[in-house]
């Protein structure tokens, strides 16, 4: 890696001004960071460590939802009280033990992978982002490939997840994350995160589009009006826009999709 | 009952404590007085011609010691290929030069271009990127059929990329054709055995140092044959006389066959540290590694079986083109030729065998071993075109294996490809696979599979394959330019502990443990009493080194005549002491008796009097007790096993998963069957990795795509089944004196055919016939859509 000073703020307030530095860089768990900068792949001026500043705890909240801190390890939500089971599920699919004992849920969102799981879950349960600014519907937040609604220094500093015990429409009565992995890094291939909330369902797809995360209409109205595996079998997504490399074509993600989708509805029971 | 030590029992690996630890001592972890570094500057294009390289830049940035480029190679030779192979009109293969710096061109992603010598890593990594070399873009050739059809010549020597046209046998060209024209069945098979990045745990590592005051050199390096990089890079590369060039193999974490060959690193380091006065030290990083290690296999073959109408084989024809890469690695022309065309055979009768093997040069990193090294190539075509035969004829696939098995009074068998096996009994390890499958319980597992939606198949497999390479006297008649012996040196110590030094090096064989458990039981001594000293050309009397599976049948048997020759003159000592005739002196458990007398001497008091002579038969003995021994095979050995495996398949993903997988090994007499199970188990483990998951790519441009563990999968436990393995079937080796045939690379020849075959069985109904490996799940998806 080359140079670069690093420091790591006791408040939110420091972290937000030394982000002003130019070609500063927010450093969360660095999973994804630190091997780029291993790779000489960037070459930050300053490295800003949120460790010493963000909320690390799973909590359920007013309403019954449920509250990660930005600062929550993979490995702190899967193992939560507070978190429901779905959300555990997808936290303790990422990556392996050293991955998720590092890795931040606000680093993963604002990284924003294309292959990654929690933009599925953040947009399939249909979330919201609090930063040190304000707060972002998941539906706004999630622009394109490694591009997210967050501004120049802005900083996640918690997600807030709607759970069954929570009050309102938005309450998720019942949600599955099926991930199906590349096979070397382990990333998903294709997920499929579904939904289904008081207000309809949703289903989110990682993995597969050349655009990231986004949801799937069709399969969210039909779901809607008939939530089993029956009613999703008869529809597909077509491959143009699908991801392809040496781990799939675009014809087998969109093929996974469906499969993962049904699979997903099943496993919601 | 279980031994507690000697042969036959399953001591704890001894050389584990400093492993498990972190006490080991690897290449990476020395560090050399007054030491600086280098950095390889390497292409990022597959093929181009240098214009030039301005070094200026580089020269004067901090800390940087030397830049060199070709151009500073005055005098220094290109690296060496082990092997010549003549080519089926009788010419030598063509061999261009492969330059320790490219020169004048470019001809892989990985190839180095110049090197920065600088008082740190970081600083030579910063200088390395001030230099900015001018490079004209050639077309890169990456597909073997392109390359031989009119593709851009990656070497002017060979305008149309073809290293050899190799025939074999040739002979029989005619007589094959024949019997595969009128033949009642004749099986087809085309199909690719997939290129692998070999990835040991350790990635390479070099240190050169030298000693100005005695002109002296000295090289730290993960080498699998300390003995054979000094006899390559002192006498064809940097022209080092061998008493002025000391070769250091260290602990080396694993090698797999891609730490054979003569690497450039390797001779830069050594000739740098005497250009800049420093020892100079280089560690590939992992993205290094993967560009500048050797790769393995690389085959597309097409082959042809026939059969008569009761299944009896009656000729076999392949041919093969096999990738070679952008230069000729140390053992690369020997891979696909003679230890994969001396293997069709199988375990079978085939009375006519014919292959021809086009070795084709690409933009691509080198070619050369990969745990199995051709064997696998050969047993993979075979086993599947077996199998597909068996499926096209109706006939139960074992049945049709059985019904053209060697018999096992039959052996030592001539094949109809050079090579005789001195024995085998392949009925019996069928059997015992067999009997540990529970194959009647399969159509119920199956039926039970699919209530559960998924598609169970079953896949057989009996491999043989040629270890302990090899008599020196046939290889060198087929081309080697190496002798195949082992050396050992057995020094019995004053107060009778015994110091052995081998030429089998030791990365994660075991032989620290093993050999001493040789040395032990035929002492009659505590295992304990034995050190087991090998990886260095100052301590190691000569050796030849650790691949092929040599090391028991060649390495051990030469320990084992030395500790012949030891035991014969001890017993002179023992004589001499006991006044008794030579020929009355038995030795057992570490006592030296007289027959029918109560007179004895133990061994301790023998050693100490070879070491303090007082009553010493002078005149017909020298004191001391120490013997070397060259041992040379007489043969090849010919371990040979049954593997089977079970698989369920998700038809609507293409996820293939591995249920169970049984081998039944034969490996003659084994010393320690825990390091052979677990020798087994890796070797299974590697063989599964290359059927189901590791695949090395290159887009047409020849940038590796599967460049890193983010696109190269390599198997882990949760990919794999425990494993049941079987060594109870043993036709001990009848030419070694151990009886020993080698375990190290049966798992990686073995299970891949096997679980190809299990998957096709699978989906069998659905019209699938064959799938290349890796069977990923895309693939796999794809096959069946295909099929459709």
């Amino acid at each position: 890696m080359y140079n670069f000073d690093y420091l790591k703020p006791g408040s939110l307030a420091e972290a937000v001004e030394a982000l002003k530095a130019e070609e500063a860089v927010a450093l969360g768990g660095g999973q994804t960071l630190i091997p780029t900068l291993k790779q000489r792949l960037a070459s930050p001026s300053v490295l800003v460590d949120l460790g010493g500043c963000l909320d690390r705890d799973v909590l359920v909240v007013r309403d019954g939802d449920c509250q990660v801190g930005g600062g929550a390890t993979h490995a702190a939500v899967a193992a939560s009280q507070h978190a429901p089971k779905w959300l555990r599920a997808v936290a303790t699919g990422i990556g392996d033990p050293q991955v998720r004992n590092l890795g931040t849920i606000g680093g993963s969102l604002a990284n924003n992978d294309p292959a990654a799981c929690y933009p599925a879950a953040v947009l399939g349960a249909g979330a919201t982002i609090t930063t040190n600014a304000r707060t972002i519907a998941a539906d706004d937040f999630f622009r394109d490939l490694f591009e997210t609604a967050l501004d120049e220094g802005e900083i996640i500093t918690a997600v807030t997840f709607p759970t069954a015990a929570s009050t309102g429409q938005s309450a998720v009565r019942a949600a599955n994350y099926q991930k199906f992995d590349q096979p070397a890094s382990r990333f998903a291939l294709v997920g499929v995160f579904v939904a289904r909330r008081t207000d309809g369902v949703r289903v989110a797809v990682t993995g597969a589009s050349a655009s990231g995360v986004h949801r799937w209409g069709a399969a969210e109205a039909a779901l809607s009006a008939d939530f089993s595996a029956a009613a999703v079998a008869g529809l597909g997504v077509a491959p143009d826009g699908m991801l392809g490399d040496l781990h799939g074509s675009p014809e087998y993600r969109a093929h996974l999709v469906g499969v993962l989708t049904r699979r997903a509805v099943a496993a919601c029971g | 009952m279980p031994k507690d030590q000697g042969i036959g029992a399953s001591s704890l690996r001894r050389e584990d404590v400093r492993f498990l630890t972190g006490k080991g001592q690897y290449t990476d972890d020395i560090n050399r007085p007054g030491q600086a570094y280098a950095y390889f500057l390497r292409s990022d294009v597959a093929h181009g011609t240098i214009n030039g390289v301005d070094t200026t830049a580089a020269s004067a940035a901090p800390g940087v010691l030397r830049v060199f480029t070709a151009a500073d190679l005055e005098g220094v030779g290109g690296i060496p290929c082990g092997w010549l192979i003549t080519d089926k009109n009788g010419d030598p293969m063509k061999e261009p030069k492969h330059p320790i710096l490219a020169e004048g061109k470019v001809n892989h992603v990985g190839d180095p271009i110049a090197v920065v010598v600088a008082e740190s890593l970081n600083q030579a990594r910063d200088a390395a990127e001030l230099i900015d070399p001018d490079i004209s873009e050639l077309a890169a050739v990456i597909d073997m059929r392109a390359a031989i059809s009119g593709g851009p010549a990656v070497h002017t020597e060979a305008p149309d990329n073809i290293c050899y046209d190799w025939d074999f046998v040739a002979e029989n060209k005619d007589a094959v054709a024949e019997a595969i024209a009128g033949a009642h069945h004749v099986t087809t098979l085309e199909l690719v055995n997939n290129r692998m990045v070999t990835n040991p745990m350790e990635p390479r590592a070099a240190i050169g140092e030298y000693d100005a005051a005695r002109g002296e050199h000295t090289l730290y390096t993960t080498s699998q044959n300390p003995h054979l990089t000094r006899l390559l890079m002192g006498a064809f590369v940097l022209s080092i006389p061998e008493h002025k060039l000391r070769v250091v193999a260290p602990d080396v974490g694993g090698g797999f066959g891609c730490k054979i060959a003569h690497y450039a690193e390797e001779a830069f380091v050594t000739w740098a540290a005497k250009e800049v006065g420093r020892p100079v030290k280089w560690t590939a990083d992992r993205s290094e590694a993967f560009i500048s290690d050797t790769h393995g296999r690389d085959h597309v073959t097409k082959v042809e079986l026939a059969l008569d109408e009761n299944g009896k084989f009656l000729a076999y024809r392949s041919t093969t083109l096999a990738n070679m890469g952008a230069y000729l690695s140390t053992f690369s022309t020997c891979v696909p030729t003679w230890l994969h065309g001396i293997l069709l055979a199988g375990n079978y009768t085939t009375p006519l065998i014919f292959t021809n093997v086009k070795a084709v040069f690409t933009n691509t990193v080198p070619v050369d071993a990969s745990r199995g090294a051709g064997r696998p190539e050969a047993t993979f075509q075979l086993e599947r075109t077996i199998d597909k035969a068996a499926r096209e004829m109706g006939i139960d696939p074992i049945e049709l294996r059985r019904r053209n098995f060697i018999a096992a009074d039959a052996f030592p068998y001539q094949t109809p490809v050079a090579v005789a096996y001195d024995t085998g009994n392949y009925q019996a390890t069928m059997d015992k696979a067999v009997a540990m499958a529970d194959l009647d319980g399969f159509a119920a597992r199956k039926a039970e599979s699919a209530a559960r939606g998924k598609l169970r198949g079953l896949g057989i497999v009996h491999y043989i394959e040629a270890c302990g390479i090899a008599p020196s006297a046939l290889v060198g008649s087929l081309g080697a330019r190496a002798g195949l012996y082992e050396a050992a040196t057995v020094r019995v110590n004053p107060t009778g502990s015994v110091s052995v030094f081998t030429g089998s090096h030791s990365h994660g064989q075991g032989h620290e443990t093993t050999f001493a458990q040789v040395v032990a039981e035929m002492l009659g001594c505590d295992e304990a009493n034995v050190d087991i000293v090998h990886g260095d050309t100052a301590r190691i009397p000569f050796g030849m080194g650790t691949y092929g599976s040599r090391s028991l049948a060649v390495g051990g048997s030469a320990i084992h005549r030395a500790v012949e020759k030891i035991i014969a003159k001890a017993k002179k000592i023992a004589a001499h002491l006991m006044e008794a005739s030579d020929a009355d002196v038995s030795f057992a458990n570490g006592q030296f008796t007289v027959a029918g007398t109560d007179k004895s001497v133990d061994w301790g008091t023998v050693a100490l009097t070879a070491y303090v002579p007082h009553n010493f038969p002078h005149d017909t003995l020298e004191p001391g007790l120490e013997e070397t021994s060259f041992y040379d095979p007489a043969n090849f050995t010919y371990p040979a096993g049954a593997y089977i495996c079970e698989v369920e398949v998700d038809a609507e993903t293409g996820k293939v998963e591995i249920q169970s997988f049984i081998a039944a090994d034969d490996f003659g007499n084994i010393v320690n069957p825990m390091i052979v199970e677990g020798q087994v188990h890796g070797g299974i483990a590697h063989g599964l990795g290359q059927a189901l998951l590791e695949h090395c790519i290159y887009d047409s441009d020849g940038q590796l795509v599967s460049a890193s563990y983010m696109d190269y999968a390599m198997p882990r436990a949760d990919d794999l089944p425990n494993f049941t393995v079987d060594h109870s079937c043993n036709t001990p080796c009848t030419h070694n004196p151990l009886g020993a045939k080698g375990c190290g690379e049966a798992g990686a020849i073995g299970s891949p055919p096997t679980l190809v075959n299990a998957v096709v069985d699978a989906l069998s109904d659905h019209g699938v016939t064959h799938i290349d490996m890796p069977l990923t799940p895309s693939r796999v998806w794809a096959a069946i859509q295909a099929a459709k």
